[in-house]
């Protein structure tokens, strides 16, 4: 095959950026179908004639279940997101957003209040988040001080330090809890969920996450550069120091937000990225918008079955563990991956 | 005599109080000249390569390109001056050798930019040069050695410095490699471009180098041409070894047994 020069990368662009819209198509086309599945008034598809007439399907699907689909699509694109930044700025695809003890933060400030202060949805949400962000803040503190290795290592260390700190506090207030009152609302918020999501939830973690997320795609190429290395990325006219602070806050606010609302959501993080780079490649400019849109997909179906697969709600991180790590082991095992030539 | 490209005065630097590794290095860089940096294991030529790039803050010194002061330049400008072929890059990730070249445009766009269709002919035309448009679409993880370095080599083309910095640019090439690498340095010293390496493959320091820097353990380094300083008697001293120079058919060559 002849080429004229240039020809072949551009056609690659080409491909992946098609790719991309069709990815966006099928978020917004499952987002459609999701607004009117549910139980009411009998489990299957609610019609848009009804939804038209009835006043209050109309308030359930608008007032309900469009928040918590929002929130689901924006838990998904911050966790597949932000476990890609992290992957790239680690140099380490085996990374994601929650390690650098910003998950097990979370769970230990949501544990902290439903234990031993007691309050509403909102005290554990503001406790999870603020916690999130200290976990962060010990684990670089932490590295810091560490007089060992480089910084990739310093952070991984001391990450699992603080994570293991909270843990171990997360685990003496399940001992201490209220086996009838509180331990099932302790389980049920670390196996996460989107049951109590409203508009004001919803709005209440905007401010944290939206800019956040923003700024990661504004700086897709640029990941790339500070994947490679300290000194390489120095030599290509970055400053890698200022700039891998700025990308980790800009992944770990948005994350602390979301998984206040949402409880403990896991693999979405680690997986989604991989299976990114699997369609679109590793170039950050296509792999990162791309993990944004599969997280949010991925995490919208796994809720559409949460929410519908039984009378009851099942707690969204074990579908999400459960589909995530299948459909990670069979891409693995079955497929080729299909952008290389 | 054209002014020099990069100076070095009076630089001293060590990672730690104690252990200083460079005193008073002080030498000048002339533009389109090959320098080689030679010298035995662990004396310093890397940390030397660092601090011309600026990577590495000396102790105490100054260390000018173009006549100003490195740490006067702004973090592109200095990007699209200088830039470095490290000795080995790793990555997890499989990027196309392609995409990884295309990250030598970075000092030339602005910070929140992405390349252009005319920044990635550019990087077509820099992989034509090195002669690796064949392998434009491989996953890097992939690519030999050789390739490998190779790419950084273009990577580093497309961000069309005035000084190139190669940490031991022939180390793990085999014959033909090296002598592809060994053309494509010459074809850009004769651009214009300056050229500063670490090797310690004496052979290819006969065949490329114009000048040389010899490092030696507690010594400040001795900066001269070729000719002056890469001699049978200075480097049995710095390799404490003895070495002999033995011309073949009107080329030099070392000999050590």
């Amino acid at each position: 095959m002849t080429h004229p020069p240039a020809a072949r990368p551009l056609e690659a662009d080409r491909r992946r950026r098609l790719l991309l819209l069709l990815l966006f198509a099928a978020l917004a086309l499952a987002a459609g179908v999701s607004l009117l599945a549910g139980r009411y008034p009998a489990p299957g598809l609610l019609s848009w004639q009804r939804l038209a007439e009835d006043d209050l399907a109309a308030r359930l699907v608008f007032g309900l279940r469009l928040p918590r689909l929002l929130t689901a699509v924006l838990l998904g694109m911050t966790l597949g997101g932000a476990g890609m930044v992290f992957q790239y700025l680690f140099n380490n695809p085996l990374v994601e957003p929650g390690f650098l003890g910003v998950s097990q933060g979370a769970a230990f400030g949501a544990a902290f209040v439903i234990v031993l202060v007691g309050g509403g949805v909102l005290t554990v949400q503001v406790s999870a988040a603020v916690f999130a962000l200290a976990g962060l803040g010990f684990s670089s503190l932490l590295a810091r001080r560490l007089r060992y290795g480089g910084w990739i290592l310093r952070l991984v260390l001391a990450g699992i330090a603080v994570s293991a700190l909270f843990s171990a506090g997360v685990g003496l207030l399940k001992y201490l809890a209220d086996p009838l009152r509180q331990l099932p609302e302790l389980t049920f918020w670390l196996l996460g969920g989107l049951a109590s999501i409203t508009w004001e939830r919803l709005l209440s973690i905007l401010p944290l996450s939206l800019p956040g997320l923003l700024l990661l795609l504004l700086f897709r190429w640029r990941l790339n550069l500070l994947s490679l290395g300290e000194a390489t990325a120095f030599s290509l006219g970055a400053a890698p120091g200022r700039e891998r602070w700025l990308l980790i806050l800009a992944a770990v606010l948005p994350t602390a937000a979301l998984i206040s609302v949402s409880g403990m959501v896991s693999w979405v993080g680690l997986i989604v990225p991989h299976i990114a780079r699997r369609l679109f490649g590793a170039e950050a400019r296509f792999s990162l918008p791309a993990a944004m849109l599969l997280g949010g997909l991925f995490v919208l179906l796994c809720d559409d079955l949460a929410r519908l697969l039984l009378a009851g709600e099942i707690p969204l991180g074990i579908l999400t563990a459960l589909f995530g790590a299948l459909i990670f082991l069979a891409l693995m095992i079955l497929q080729k991956p299909p952008v290389r030539k | 005599m054209s002014a020099p490209l990069l100076s070095f005065r009076n630089v001293h630097f060590g990672y730690r109080r104690s252990r200083p590794i460079l005193r008073q290095a002080s030498f000048d860089l002339s533009a389109g000249r090959i320098t080689a940096v030679v010298g035995p294991n662990g004396v310093g030529k890397t940390t030397l390569l660092y601090l011309a790039l600026g990577w590495l803050q000396a102790w105490s010194g100054e260390i000018l390109l173009d006549g100003r002061p490195l740490s006067g330049y702004g973090r592109l400008e200095r990007g699209r001056r200088m830039a470095l072929v490290p000795q080995s890059e790793n990555t997890p990730f499989d990027y196309t050798l392609f995409e990884y070249v295309l990250l030598g445009r970075a000092p030339h766009l602005p910070p929140l930019s992405v390349p252009s269709p005319a920044d990635q002919e550019m990087a077509w035309q820099v992989l034509e040069k090195v002669g690796l448009t064949a392998l434009a679409g491989q996953p890097v993880p992939q690519l030999s050695s050789g390739e490998r370095q190779l790419m950084l080599l273009a990577r580093a083309i497309l961000q069309t410095p005035r000084l190139l910095l190669l940490d031991e640019p022939t180390a793990h090439l085999d014959l033909h490699n090296k002598a592809r690498l060994l053309d494509l340095l010459r074809q850009l010293r004769a651009e214009g471009v300056t050229l500063l390496m670490t090797n310690h493959e004496p052979d290819v320091v006969l065949a490329l180098a114009d000048d040389v820097i010899l490092m030696e353990s507690g010594q400040p380094p001795q900066a001269g041409p070729l000719g002056q300083l890469f001699t049978a008697q200075n480097l049995s001293r710095i390799y404490r070894l003895p070495v002999r120079l033995v011309e073949v058919e009107g080329g030099k060559h070392v000999l050590w047994t």
